[in-house]
This record gives structure tokens, C-alpha cells and sequence, in this order.
């Protein structure tokens, strides 16, 4: 078993698949760390659907299905940002727009008439399937994505959970949102590639959303996010060289799928509650606040 | 700094003759007042007669049509750093992914670029602040358990780790039982003396703020009057601000306004 595992390491379109794949997956639990805290997973969903249209339309005028994904993803991401922030309005206006890409997206595929077997692999991903050269490129694509959230980290945190306050406090709200709904998009449109405009949610919510759930520090989940990503793409590549014929975008759909049921199941936010303390019950200062204070004095220091 | 620092005009607040305006209509007409440093006011009124909107102007998020609006003698404008701010609605109900202490950390340096890395000051920072409004002891609790009134210390805590000299808090009381909102409006009294920090407070309802504040803004009909709460939540007053009768009943060391929509 052991010996197998080391031989398909030995193969170079594994090891490029596994390379491109932990670029990706770093990038994709980053920004989807920001994606639920902010409540725009629904365009996490719908922008990879969107992106499909534009391979497929590129696919019929002749250009690289690559192009059009690039292109229409960010195009439709930028939009996002700049419709509504009312959070159900917003999703019925996303939900439109896809169906319509959607719709196009067939369209395109129709009028093309051959066997778009490049689209296909657009739905499903092309893991096994990356040069060298790729892997580069995605891996520099990745780093610029998560050096930009990096660089706007604090005003994005703020601008996700605290939108109101942010804007007074002159947070430039709309450039915050529209860099990040493009960092989504450019991160969107690399895991396409990988595994499919179908189950780009695996990779981009998946892991972000079992980190939340077992550690309420922003910090702490978006590493644990990129590790858990990390870790499924590892696991769904080799599973999928051992397995010969399953599909990668399958393996790493069920492991994201199998970890986050539990984690969703036993940890429902509200293990670490203290009870009040009788002070508190009473209206006036709590009796045990010095003691606390001490308690945490001898805690590491937490940020 | 300040420009043109005169008299009355370094005041945390000085309105002369401001109109504000939406769509077309007249929110308030000729608002003529100053507040002074260290001042709790409440700022009454019903629904729709400019409250949220006369906050959203000292926030320069909302400019006057005519009249001039002074923040310790300057224009507003957005992100001015002298004024912390609560607003009435907020994503916090759900919010499980930060803690007490990280919702403060915005208050402190969530406007700046960087990913700022966490250090010995600035946790001691956040630690004191929170220590001050006593919410020390659910510092790294998700937000989203928390109960209103310990949200509300925490909307407190991340305003003041900023230092305003002025604090807009609209409507903190909403949704609080009774003893909470004691408990709140105590909290705010006090950092009013201790911070000189001047105050205006949203409510609905006048009551639990009678013994704390200096003075009431009562907006209503495009007008408004501001003075102790015994001269201006009075029958003649309020009749004269609404233009039609209004009566002011005193009952058990409370006052109700009769006649109108509160």
C-alpha cells in the first residue's frame, strides 16, 4: 500500500497536480474564510457557474475556454461587488444572473455542435491533466490572491463582520469589496481548473466553513482552513491515483463533505458559553472579575 | 489643527441653522445647538423625524442642505477619529467566526491596511477598554452567544478604545429588558464623568435616562427642542413642537407623552 503511494509520487502529472491543487486550496480556503463570515457564499457558488458561460463561449469563437473563464469570472465578480449589499436582494439578483450564464453556457455548447470536451473538463476539472508550466503560473496567481487579502486583512475583516461601523469609521467600503470579489473571482476561475465549476464550493467553503465551527479567532481559521484544503486536495489526488479511474473533484467533494458533517453535527458554536456569573445576575460588577483577570494574565497571549 | 478654534465652535457639537433634507423633504429645519464635552444627552423624537439621519450628519455621511455643522470646530467628515459610533443595526446575531475581543481589535485598527500582527500593547489595550465597560470576563467568547447587553458593553468598548471625545450611540436600548438597560445606561453616565466623553444617545423611550442625563434633543414635525428633561418633555413644549396638543402625564417618577405616535 505504502510502496504504491510512493510510486504515484513518483509520476510528474501527480506531483503537478498535487503541487497546483495545495496552491489552490490554500488560496481557496483564504478567501473562503471571508466568503462566509460576509454571507457571499451564494456568489461562491454562483461565480464558478457564471465562469462556465464564458468557457463555453469561448470555446465557440475559437479562443482558449481558459480566456473566457478568466475573464467572464472576474467581469461578474467586480458586478457583485458593486450590486446591492442587502443580503436577499443580492442573492435573487445573483441567482438571476446565473441562470441566465447558465443558459448561455448551453447555448454556446449547442451552436459549437462537436464534442466540447474542453468544457466538460471546465464542469469537472482537469487535475491530472496540468503541465508544469501551469503550475507555475497557478502558484504565482495563488500568491498574488493571498498577498492582496493579506494587505487589505484588517479593513477586510472589519468591512465582513462589522459593515455598518466600518463605513462610518471611513473604511473605503466599496474598494474593499470590489478587490476581494476579484481575488474571489481569480481564485474561483484557478480552482475551476482543478476541480470543476461544479465543486468549486467544495474547495472554496468546505474547509473554511468545518474551520469556523472549531475555532472562533479569524487568525487560527483561516490557517486551519488552509490546512484542512490542503489536506483534502493530498488526500483526493492520491486516493484517485490509487483508485485508477475515480475522479479526483469526486475524492475531494466526499472527504470535504465526511469531515464537515461531524464537525457541523457536535460543534454547534456554543461549547465554549461560561455560565453568568451571579454577579452579572444581580446588575452590579461580578465579584470574580479580579480572578478572571488574573486567569487570563497567565494565558498565552491571544490575538 | 482645528480650524478657526472660537469660542463656541470648539464644542463637540455646534449645529447653526442647519437644514437636513430627504429626497426633496425636509428631515429638520433650522437646528440651532450646542453640546458640550462630557454631556450625556438623549436624543428623542419618533420615527422618521431625523434622528438616525441628524447622527449620520455629524458622521459627514449625510450633508446639510443649509447651516453650519462643527465637530470640535472642524466639518465632519467620514472616519473622523473624534467620534465613535454604535449604529442601531448590526450583523452580530450570527456572527460565530470572532470574538469579544476581536470585535474591540476593529475599533482600535480595523481601518488600517497590513495584517497586523497581534502584540503586547495592543492586547493590553483591547483588555483595558474591555475591563472598562466589565466585559473582561467573556473577552474570547464568540459574538454571536453573547446576550444583547453584553453586546451593547462591546459596541461601548470597541467605540471608546478609539478616544472620542464624542460618542453617537443609536438606539443601544432597543431590544434590552429593563435591567440591562439600566445597566447600560449607568455604564455610559459614568464614562461621560470619568472620559468627559460628550454623549448622544438614541432612545425610544425617555424613562431609565431621566436620573443620568444632562440634557434631551427632542426631534419631532422638522423641529426640535433641546434642554432638561423638565422643561422639554413638558405639555407646552412638546404641543409647540408637534403644532398640535400634546399632554405630559407623570406617574410613579415617569413620564408619558399622550397624544402622539412615540
Amino acid at each position: 500500500m505504502l510502496d504504491s503511494i510512493i510510486a504515484l509520487y513518483h509520476f510528474q502529472f501527480i506531483q503537478n497536480a498535487l503541487l497546483s491543487g495545495m496552491f489552490i486550496a490554500v488560496d481557496a480556503a483564504v478567501v473562503g474564510y471571508f466568503l462566509i463570515g460576509g454571507g457571499y457564499t451564494f456568489a461562491g457558488h454562483a461565480l464558478p457557474n457564471i465562469g462556465f458561460a464564458g468557457a463555453a463561449g469561448a470555446v465557440l469563437f475559437g479562443v482558449k475556454p481558459v480566456y473566457g473563464l478568466f475573464a467572464i469570472t472576474i467581469l461578474a465578480g467586480a458586478a457583485m461587488s458593486i450590486g446591492g449589499r442587502e443580503l436577499r436582494e443580492r442573492d435573487v439578483s445573483i441567482g438571476v444572473v446565473k441562470s441566465f450564464a447558465m443558459g448561455l453556457g448551453l447555448m454556446f455548447l449547442a451552436l459549437y455542435g462537436g464534442y466540447a470536451e474542453r468544457v466538460y473538463s471546465i464542469l469537472f476539472g482537469t487535475v491530472l491533466g496540468i503541465s508544469r508550466n501551469d503550475v507555475i503560473l497557478t502558484g504565482l496567481m495563488c500568491l498574488a490572491s493571498v498577498c492582496l487579502v493579506l494587505f487589505m486583512f484588517r479593513p477586510l475583516l472589519f468591512v465582513t463582520f462589522d459593515p455598518f461601523v466600518a463605513e462610518a469609521k471611513g473604511v473605503p467600503v466599496g474598494l474593499i469589496t470590489l478587490l476581494f470579489m476579484v481575488v474571489v473571482a481569480l481564485t474561483v476561475s484557478l480552482a475551476v481548473q482543478v476541480v470543476g465549476a461544479l465543486l468549486v464550493f467544495a474547495m472554496l467553503v468546505g474547509p473554511g466553513a468545518t474551520a469556523t465551527r472549531l475555532t472562533h479567532r479569524p487568525g487560527r481559521a483561516i490557517l486551519l482552513a488552509a490546512l484542512l484544503g490542503v489536506a483534502y486536495m493530498f488526500a483526493g489526488v492520491t486516493l484517485a491515483g490509487l483508485s485508477g479511474d475515480w475522479p479526483v473533484s469526486f475524492f475531494i467533494a466526499s472527504i470535504s463533505f465526511l469531515v464537515y458533517m461531524p464537525v457541523r453535527i457536535f460543534y454547534r458554536g456554543k461549547q465554549m458559553r461560561r455560565v453568568a456569573s451571579p454577579g452579572e445576575i444581580h446588575g452590579h460588577m461580578p465579584q470574580g472579575l479580579v480572578n478572571t483577570r488574573d486567569k487570563w494574565k497567565k494565558t498565552e497571549v491571544q490575538c | 489643527m482645528r480650524a478657526e478654534p472660537d469660542g463656541m465652535e470648539r464644542l463637540p457639537v455646534f449645529l447653526r441653522n442647519v437644514r437636513i433634507g430627504f429626497g426633496g423633504r425636509a428631515i429638520q429645519d433650522e437646528m440651532t445647538f450646542t453640546i458640550e464635552d462630557g454631556e450625556f444627552i438623549a436624543v428623542l423624537g419618533p420615527n422618521g423625524a431625523g434622528k438616525t439621519t441628524l447622527l449620520k450628519l455629524l458622521l459627514g455621511l449625510v450633508q446639510p442642505e443649509t447651516g453650519e455643522v462643527r465637530i470640535f470646530g472642524r466639518k465632519p467628515r467620514r472616519g473622523n477619529p473624534e467620534i465613535g459610533y454604535a449604529p442601531q443595526f448590526r450583523t452580530l446575531d450570527t456572527n460565530f467566526a470572532v470574538r469579544a475581543r476581536d470585535l474591540v481589535g476593529f475599533g482600535l485598527d480595523g481601518h488600517r491596511w497590513g495584517p497586523g500582527f497581534p502584540s503586547r500593547k495592543r492586547r493590553m489595550l483591547v483588555d483595558q477598554v474591555l475591563e472598562e465597560v466589565r466585559a473582561s470576563e467573556y473577552a474570547d467568547v464568540a459574538v454571536g452567544e453573547l446576550s444583547g447587553g453584553e453586546k451593547q458593553r462591546l459596541s461601548l468598548a470597541q467605540v471608546l478604545i478609539a478616544n472620542p471625545g464624542l460618542v453617537l450611540l443609536d438606539e443601544p436600548l432597543a431590544s434590552l429588558d429593563i435591567a440591562s438597560a439600566h445597566e447600560i445606561i449607568s455604564l455610559v453616565g459614568r464614562l461621560c464623568v470619568s472620559r468627559k466623553v460628550a454623549v448622544m444617545l438614541v432612545t425610544h423611550d425617555i424613562n431609565p435616562l431621566l436620573q443620568h442625563v444632562n440634557r434631551v434633543l427632542y426631534l419631532a414635525n422638522g423641529r426640535c427642542a433641546i434642554g432638561s428633561p423638565e422643561t422639554v418633555i413638558t405639555r407646552e413644549t412638546l404641543s409647540s413642537l408637534y403644532n398640535h396638543p400634546v399632554d405630559v402625564v407623570e406617574a410613579m417618577g415617569k413620564k408619558f407623552v399622550l397624544g402622539v405616535e412615540t
